[in-house]
């Protein structure tokens, strides 16, 4: 009770003035900006986002030189640059995103995620009809290719990382090489070494087994690098326990790198879950729900946009190919935010 | 496997009465402890290496050992940095070969085999020689009490009664009190020294008849490294010990042998081994002299 306790307080942090300071230079930034759109050659958003990316590194890097020093000045200068590089970045992610959802919305209606355009054109009015079909083709296809890539991606790492076995080297190689593969390279291989000779038919498993030719260099990398981040003391720790090179592998270090692994799942997932070539060639792409990836011609979300914007160009069929791109980008997020839920959940 | 954890306190106490070293050589903190003495009786009891060498790649790191240690005792393994004394160490349980370019020759008699003959289930050795390492290295995915039984599911031995087991390994390695309402919790949360201690644990649940210990304490405080000495004198009423140590205060308190290990730029190679008494009071060789009492290394 003797002596105050004082407040706690940030010191390091900019103080109020400071702020108003760097909120000025973004805002004389600006002013530049338009000044040299309105009083120079410069014009349109380009020419804008030009003069005043650089009217803001001049200040910056002026403000900080006058103010600290060389040293300081050229760290502004860095920073000034990293967040142009995160705007620019961003602007495209953002504008695709803004643009599907501005225009995927009016296709939206009751009962697309029910029907299927079995007896419905893309030219029929928006609410008849529905992506269903594309909708479990997609996830029919890609779910086949994860349980065929997943296992063959890690064994693959496994030897990588694990095994050490005298072929490390050309196989990483052509792990690498492999992920460099067309995609249509692969719908193509698929189509001559399966379809024409044995099976004679499209369907979803031809288009699933077009896309784990894909997804398998993707999942084989990630997880390679994942499982190089366990550290060696716990495959020693696992392996002075008596353990087996398996068991250990099995039972310490798959699930220390549960986490990379996921994220191995979902880069996999990402390099395939929008392609149209290869199911394009060798899936059919139906027009009606099938729930048999064996036979018959299989849909899938890539494939509904696809032939919704290129077969006639009314603005029904438009206005289905932007809702067939807002399902497929939300299921997209929905899927990313569960493996992450799920893999973030515990340690390791 | 279990013959040797059979040793009593009693046989202990008759082996010291054979003891050739005689008490006014003993130094006045290695004299604490009660000193046992390896001789050829005790052949097929305990580890023995013959002409152990080992390389790296080219490089040769270790030069002819050829030492002895008799079943229920503590051997301390002293030497400056480099001089292959962890490298040793690691050949007598077969964690050698995990690096890539190793090579070794010699032999390591367990109970008079070689562990090293072709004919030999490399995990059953581990089983049987087992190892605590330098850093705390615990399962991060599983919680404190799977961490203990974890060799168990990694050999794939059966056991009976495992919360018993869970109990008494814990208790062993003096960390029962510390941990035993928390057994659900991740390893990752205990302190270092826990840490240490759950290795410790870990590696008992397994039933090893010898301990490897590479410089268990130097990544902990002294608290947690008196913990663990207390340990070790605790263990090896039960089974034979080897630990690798920087600390010289630690060798003179917990071992009853001592080898001092040195390399001259060359092959590491060792240079004297007797008890831990004589190590510290009277050593036979002048550079061992010079290591113990601080003028080199």
């Amino acid at each position: 009770m003797n002596k105050a306790i004082p407040m706690p307080q940030k010191p390091w942090q900019p103080s109020g003035a400071d702020k108003v300071k760097s909120l000025l230079i973004v805002l004389a930034a600006f002013v530049l900006a338009g000044a040299s759109v309105e009083l120079t050659g410069l014009n349109g958003k380009l020419g804008f986002f030009f003069s005043l990316f650089i009217s803001l590194l001049v200040l910056n890097f002026s403000f900080h030189y006058f103010k600290r020093g060389t040293a300081a000045a050229k760290d502004a200068l860095l920073q000034v640059l990293a967040v142009m590089a995160i705007v620019i970045t961003l602007i495209p992610i953002v504008s695709i995103v803004a643009t599907v959802f501005s225009k995927g919305y009016k296709g939206l209606h009751w009962g697309i995620l029910t029907k299927d355009m079995a007896l419905a054109s893309v030219n029929d009015p928006i609410a008849s009809g529905g992506l269903l079909h594309a909708l479990v083709g997609t996830i029919l296809m890609v779910g086949g290719a994860l349980i065929i890539s997943f296992p063959i991606g890690v064994l693959t790492a496994l030897y990588l990382t694990e095994i050490r076995g005298s072929l490390t080297r050309p196989i990483k190689f052509l792990v690498q090489a492999m992920s460099g593969v067309p995609s249509i390279v692969a719908g193509l291989f698929i189509l001559s070494s399966l379809v024409y000779p044995v099976t004679k038919e499209l369907s979803g498993l031809m288009g699933s087994l077009a896309l784990t030719i894909l997804m398998i260099p993707t999942i084989a990398r990630t997880a390679e690098e994942m499982l190089r981040l366990i550290p060696n003391e716990l495959r020693e720790a696992g392996v002075a326990l008596g353990g087996t090179q398996w068991r250990t592998v099995a039972g310490v270090v798959l699930p220390a790198a549960k986490s990379g692994l996921v994220t191995a799942i979902i880069l996999g997932v990402a390099r395939i879950i929008g392609e149209t070539a290869p199911i394009l060639l060798v899936s059919g792409g139906g027009d009606s729900l099938n729930l048999n990836p064996t036979e018959g011609a299989m849909g899938s979300l890539p494939f509904y946009i696809w032939k919704a914007f290129l077969t006639s160009g009314t603005p029904e069929s438009l206005a289905r190919a932007w809702a067939g791109m807002l399902v497929l980008l939300s299921f997209i997020f929905i899927l990313f935010g569960m493996a992450r839920y799920i893999s973030g959940r515990k340690v390791g | 496997m279990t013959e040797s954890n059979n040793f009593t306190n009693n046989e202990k106490e008759e082996q010291m009465t054979t003891s050739h070293v005689t008490p006014s050589s003993l130094s006045s903190v290695a004299s604490a402890r009660a000193v046992r003495q390896p001789g050829t009786e005790m052949l097929g009891n305990g580890l023995e290496t013959r002409g152990v060498h080992a390389w790296f790649g080219k490089k040769h790191v270790l030069s002819d050992v050829t030492l002895d240690f008799a079943a229920g005792t503590v051997t301390a393994l002293i030497g400056p940095s480099g001089c292959g004394k962890s490298t040793f160490l690691r050949t007598l349980n077969r964690m050698h070969e995990f690096i890539p370019t190793a090579a070794m020759a010699g032999e390591v008699l367990l109970d008079g085999k070689d562990i090293y003959s072709p004919d030999t289930d490399v995990t059953k050795i581990r089983l049987r020689v087992g190892m605590v390492f330098q850093k705390p290295n615990p399962f991060p995915s599983m919680t404190i009490g799977e961490n203990v039984l974890s060799g168990l599911k990694l050999a794939q031995l059966k056991r009976k009664n495992t919360d018993e087991l869970l109990e008494s390994c814990l208790i062993r390695a003096g960390l029962w009190n510390e941990v035993k309402d928390r057994l659900g919790e991740h390893g990752g949360a205990l302190s270092g020294g826990q840490q240490q201690r759950l290795c410790i644990a870990r590696s008992l649940a397994v039933e090893p008849q010898v301990l490897l210990m590479d410089e268990p304490c130097s990544a902990l405080d002294p608290g947690s490294t008196f913990r663990i000495e207390e340990t070790i004198a605790d263990l090896a009423k039960t089974m034979t010990i080897i630990i690798v140590t920087h600390n010289m205060q630690q060798a003179a308190r917990v071992s009853d042998y001592t080898a001092f290990f040195l390399s001259d730029g060359g092959p590491g190679e060792m240079i004297e081994a007797a008890p831990t008494s004589r190590i510290f009071s009277s050593p036979q060789d002048k550079r061992t002299e010079d290591y113990v009492t601080g003028r080199f290394g």
